[in-house]
């Protein structure tokens, strides 16, 4: 059975989208999306930067390290952005943490 | 089931970083390619459901598509812009090829949903279509104990199976919707309904009670609820929706008879939905084949589906507003519910151009009220199950 399905996000969580909830682009709509289960989830541009940084392998606090550097924007307000914008993909059952190796 | 498919459900909490794409598209969006399609690749199935959605005229399965002809769908539907297939029936299962049709879908992209009564799958074949790329399953059940699901569903065993898929299911991790159609006789089931589906690990639950087309029109003596049960149940769904927030989402379907507003069948007629029936014809909606007179293409013709879904007489008979009569014509609501359903229309009036009798303002509608009450009251308990004969009726003890 899955485990406790309320993640809380933090910045050593190695977040990744589970199997059900698929990031796209749509050729189509010209929109990149998220495919899950009933719904079709249409991310913004911020959001699509960070999922496609979502890996598993990655942390929360590396994608913030990343994105801070890329944009030269301060990693505390990035890191508080980006915290927020998975808890609420978590909250909605979209997001899930790669599982540690051991324990 | 597919009445939920076809008015499509918006959270209401959706954050602005995370906005749904129907929602976006629901006022400004008119006819674009839709971004889910049902496949009823088979009506065969081994239950036998008195509010079945399919049409009381099943087809064969001579008439089928063949495994090729669905493939072939597949791959257009994932070429022009579809992103996700629901595959169903029918039961689904029934089809030998659905492992193969699974694997073909996900090759060309598409996001997979089965919506089955699970009483065919073992275990090795679940775990084939997991293989396969299956995204997520939808288990349709009856009611929460043997007794009353199995008479439901006309197939003994059916219950019990069930439960087993649903744990297969999240043992292979795959996310798991329950649907539960909802009627008279099983409504009373509704709290413990919902603390099955949390038992059985699901994230979903779909509340669809029955929709009176086809054969649940035939039935309809036999399943209506009274005003009652449905308050009851209204306020059951949502003192569960607070309490389960962020664990259960349930999704809730009310029978329009005893509405005001019509629903918006379908998002509107050729808006945002249509799906395939087994034999190949491109349907504005499942039970659409039940309005006479009109000429449904298939995909077995020679035009492509999105030509059919632009173009062909049978998508621009009842789209937009300009088919409309009074009180549609000139009604405030007309572009937010669309008239309601063009088949319960013509079932109940004989012309799917009238207003919805489920309206208010429907000169039918207070008939059809007072009718539906009558018979909630009344003592007819006995099912006529769908079959390809045309309907058996449930014999006097029940079996």
């Amino acid at each position: 059975m899955a485990g406790p399905r309320n993640i809380s996000v933090s910045e050593t969580s190695r977040p990744v989208l589970p199997r059900h909830a698929k990031l796209k682009y749509d050729e189509t709509r010209k929109v990149w999306v998220i495919l899950a289960p009933e719904r079709v989830l249409a991310p913004d541009e911020i959001a699509v930067e960070v999922l496609q940084l979502c890996d598993g392998e990655r942390n929360v606090g590396d994608i913030s390290d990343q994105l801070a550097a890329k944009y030269a924007a301060p990693r505390d307000a990035i890191l508080t952005d980006v915290i927020a914008m998975l808890q609420d993909l978590a909250d909605k059952g979209f997001l899930t943490e790669a599982r540690e190796k051991t324990s | 089931m597919s009445d939920v498919l076809g008015n499509p459900t918006i959270p209401a909490d959706a954050s602005d970083s995370l906005a749904v794409l129907e929602k976006q598209r629901s006022t400004a969006e008119t006819f674009g390619i839709p971004l889910a399609v049902l496949l009823e690749i088979t009506h065969r199935c081994p239950l036998q459901c008195p509010y079945c959605s399919n049409p009381v005229e099943l087809d064969r399965s001579g008439k089928e598509l063949t495994t090729e002809e669905w493939k072939k769908v597949l791959s257009e539907l994932a070429e022009i812009g579809v992103l996700q297939v629901h595959f169903s029936g029918g039961e689904p299962t029934a089809r030998k090829d659905l492992v193969e049709l699974v694997k073909h879908a996900s090759d060309v992209g598409l996001y997979t949903n089965l919506i089955t009564s699970a009483v065919l799958l073992t275990r090795e074949r679940l775990s084939e279509l997991a293989d396969a790329g299956l995204c997520h399953v939808q288990i349709s059940f009856q009611g929460v104990e043997e007794a009353l699901a199995d008479r439901v569903g006309g197939y003994r065993g059916g219950h019990h199976k069930k439960l087993e898929v649903a744990k297969w299911t999240r043992e292979l991790d795959l996310p798991l919707t329950v649907n539960a159609v909802m009627h008279r006789q099983n409504l009373h089931q509704l709290p413990d309904i919902i603390q099955m589906s949390i038992d059985l690990d699901a994230d979903r639950l779909e509340v669809a009670n029955v929709q009176y087309y086809g054969w649940a029109l035939k039935n309809r003596a036999a399943l209506m609820p009274t005003v009652a049960q449905l308050d009851e149940c209204t306020h059951t769904v949502e003192e569960a929706r607070e309490r389960l927030k962020g664990r259960l989402t349930i999704d809730y379907v009310v029978p329009d008879y005893y509405a005001l507003r019509p629903k918006k069948c379908m998002g509107g007629w050729g808006r945002q939905f249509f799906n395939i029936s087994p034999a190949g014809k491109v349907l504005p909606c499942h039970a659409a084949e039940s309005i006479t007179g009109l000429d449904f293409e298939s995909v077995r013709s020679n035009h492509s589906i999105a030509w059919i879904w632009q173009n062909s007489d049978a998508f621009n008979r009842y789209r937009g507003t300009g088919w409309m009569k009074e009180p549609c014509k000139s009604c405030e609501f007309r572009e937010i519910d669309f008239g309601g359903c063009r088949c319960q229309a013509f079932a109940l009036t004989g012309d799917a151009a009238n207003t919805d009798p489920a309206c208010a303002l429907s000169p039918l509608h207070e008939t059809i009220f007072k009718q539906a009450e009558r018979e909630a009251e009344g003592e007819t308990n006995r099912f006529l199950y769908r079959n390809f004969a045309g309907g058996t009726l449930e014999s006097e003890n029940g079996a």
